[in-house]
């Protein structure tokens, strides 16, 4: 697509270089707090664009909100900054690691990699939807159980991919699960007590 | 990452008329390589067009072949059970790329577009002719373990990563694209290019064309197929070398064959003169190591990946090997 062409030097009209040609310097002496309001007071259209926020509906946690967004931040900003569910962490940003593991609709992803807004009216699980009325999940008691963590960092993520991954029916063997968890790095290599961890849910059979 | 524009649409009509009007326009599907670049700042659209709304999820058995939907997701298509009946190559392929996560949001379209990735590319403040132009290959005289063997030229010696388009090139698949006005059909092994000298040019999608899905003729390699994706460590990196592999047997006769490689060209590597050195063979283990040193006899290796000559002889002799036993 628009990277994929042959552009042999010929700028776009676009906003983008409207910003690199002219504005970054404005930019740059204007204080953040004078940029919102020049943004807000929309005293220059397109400067005023660069700040564009859309709206966005979506559950997290079973709780609906009403937000308002820039294209740019990931499901995983969102959820940290702007929603304060920390308990999603952000390991590498780029896909590599899976400690930013999340449920959309029921499927584990990597909110590192989707756009917020990309997930307009969906609902989404993070760790902190997993206890109910105080009670741990069976796989957060799993982990416990099992000594499945040793830093932790990973543990949010790893408890996410895990659950999804018995729910996916892909947690039949070790080998399976080792497979299909293979998209959650442990830096401390608690690997072999998360395998167990799983396997002891999957047996265990109930309802996750 | 920069800010962009980001709109959504409704329909293929309203996607291409969306992309006709700004030259520096990108559709975003799943998101997974799209959004690692902006990050990086490798890619920097100005818009992103957001196709997950249109109609192009199915997988449907249809007359002489299967119709995957440039939407399904890579996981959707993997765990098919049409496709796993017909199609096992292809499932194997898929579940051996990236991770479940990232299988559950990548797209076939997104899967066959994906770029490379070559250190000098993500890396912005290095030379590379495919993200700048006349910039010079980093690679070329750079850390090249990753890099091609096949096909590459002094511009640039960047692999093709993608597991899944390396089956699709062994099953003779076809990529449907959406124009303006209609639609056309290009063969999977003629949908990627060579770099030559425009290595910026991944492949021969146009500027102002979709990709609605691809075509995958019904076959008769039943279970002897194999894909064999070899890599530094055993789950959740990109191959090294990888080998599509599909026989069809008459007793120990090999009626037909498919191979192709990933890992060792701008594009998945159909060994076509390969296939026609089987076709008609007794299957026996001299023929197929004659059969493996042949494909790599026009192999040129650089600097730091001189074993990707050896690993591509040997996985292929594996990879025939293992579906020749396959039942
Ligand atoms: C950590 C990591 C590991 C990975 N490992 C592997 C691996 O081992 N093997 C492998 O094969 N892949 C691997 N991948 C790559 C992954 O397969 C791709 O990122 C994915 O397939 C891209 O699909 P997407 O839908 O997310 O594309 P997006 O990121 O949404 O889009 C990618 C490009 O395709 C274009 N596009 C998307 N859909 C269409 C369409 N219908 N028509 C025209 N253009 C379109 C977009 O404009 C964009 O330019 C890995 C990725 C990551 C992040
Ligand atoms: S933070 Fe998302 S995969 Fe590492
Ligand atoms: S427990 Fe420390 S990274 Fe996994």
């Amino acid at each position: 697509m628009a990277d994929n062409k042959e552009k042999p030097g010929t700028p776009s009209p676009g906003r983008r270089n409207f910003l690199r040609d002219s504005t970054l310097i404005t930019a740059l002496s204007l204080t953040p707090g004078a940029v919102l309001k020049a943004a807000s007071e929309k005293a220059d259209e397109r400067f005023a664009e660069l700040f564009e926020k859309i709206p966005l509906r979506l559950t997290v946690n079973g709780q609906a909100h009403a937000l308002s967004v820039e294209p740019r931040v990931t499901l995983l900003d969102l959820l940290r900054e702007q929603l304060k569910l920390t308990g999603t962490k952000k390991g590498c940003d780029h896909g590599q690691c899976g400690a930013c593991t999340v449920h959309v609709d029921g499927e584990r992803v990597n909110s590192c990699l989707s756009l917020a807004v990309m997930n307009e009216g969906k609902e989404v699980t993070t760790i902190e939807g997993l206890a109910r009325e105080g009670e741990l999940h069976p796989m957060q008691a799993a982990f416990i159980k099992h000594d499945g963590f040793q830093c932790g960092y990973c543990t949010p993520g790893q408890i996410m991919s895990a659950i999804a991954c018995i729910r996916e029916g892909h947690a039949r063997t070790r080998d399976e699960i080792r497979e299909y968890m293979s998209g959650n790095i442990c830096r401390c290599g608690a690997y072999p007590h998360i395998v167990d961890a799983i396997e002891e849910v999957q047996k265990t059979g109930g309802k996750i | 990452m920069i800010n962009f524009q980001y709109l959504r649409a409704g329909s293929t009509e309203k996607a291409l008329a969306l992309l006709a009007k700004d030259k520096n326009a990108s559709f975003i599907a799943g998101g997974t390589n799209l959004v690692d670049l902006m990050k990086k700042g490798v890619s920097s659209p100005d818009k992103l067009i957001d196709i997950n709304k249109l109609p192009l999820k199915d997988i449907s058995l249809e007359e002489g072949h299967i119709h995957i939907g440039a939407l399904a997701s890579n996981a959707a298509v993997a765990d098919h059970a049409l496709i796993r009946e017909k199609l096992p190559l292809l499932s194997m392929a898929l579940n051996k790329g990236a991770s479940a996560q990232l299988r559950n949001m990548a797209t076939v379209g997104g899967n066959l577009m994906q770029r490379t990735r070559c250190g000098y590319f993500y890396d912005i403040t290095m030379p590379c002719n495919k993200r700048k132009p006349g910039s010079g290959c980093g690679a070329l005289e750079g850390y090249n373990r990753m890099h091609a063997i096949f096909g590459h030229s002094e511009n640039c010696i960047a692999v093709h990563p993608s597991d899944m388009c390396v089956a699709l090139a062994a099953l003779d698949a076809v990529v449907v694209i959406g124009q303006p006005n209609g639609e056309r059909r290009i063969a999977l092994s003629e949908f990627h290019r060579l770099p030559g000298k425009t290595p910026q040019l991944d492949n021969n999608l146009k500027a102002n064309e979709i990709i609605l899905g691809v075509e995958v003729p019904l076959n008769t390699y039943g279970r002897h197929v194999q894909y064999l994706k070899v890599r530094d460590r055993s789950s959740y990196a990109f191959a090294l070398v990888s080998v599509a592999a599909a026989l069809e047997l008459d007793g120990n006769r090999i009626r037909e064959v498919r191979l192709a490689l990933g890992g060792v060209a701008h594009k998945p590597w159909r060994l076509t003169a390969t296939e026609a050195f089987l076709r008609g063979r007794e299957f026996d283990p001299a023929l197929i190591r004659e059969a493996a040193n042949r494909s790599v006899a026009e192999a040129r290796a650089f600097k730091h990946n001189k074993f990707k000559i050896t690993l591509a002889a040997e996985s292929i002799v594996q990879a025939l090997s293992e579906a020749s036993q396959q039942s």
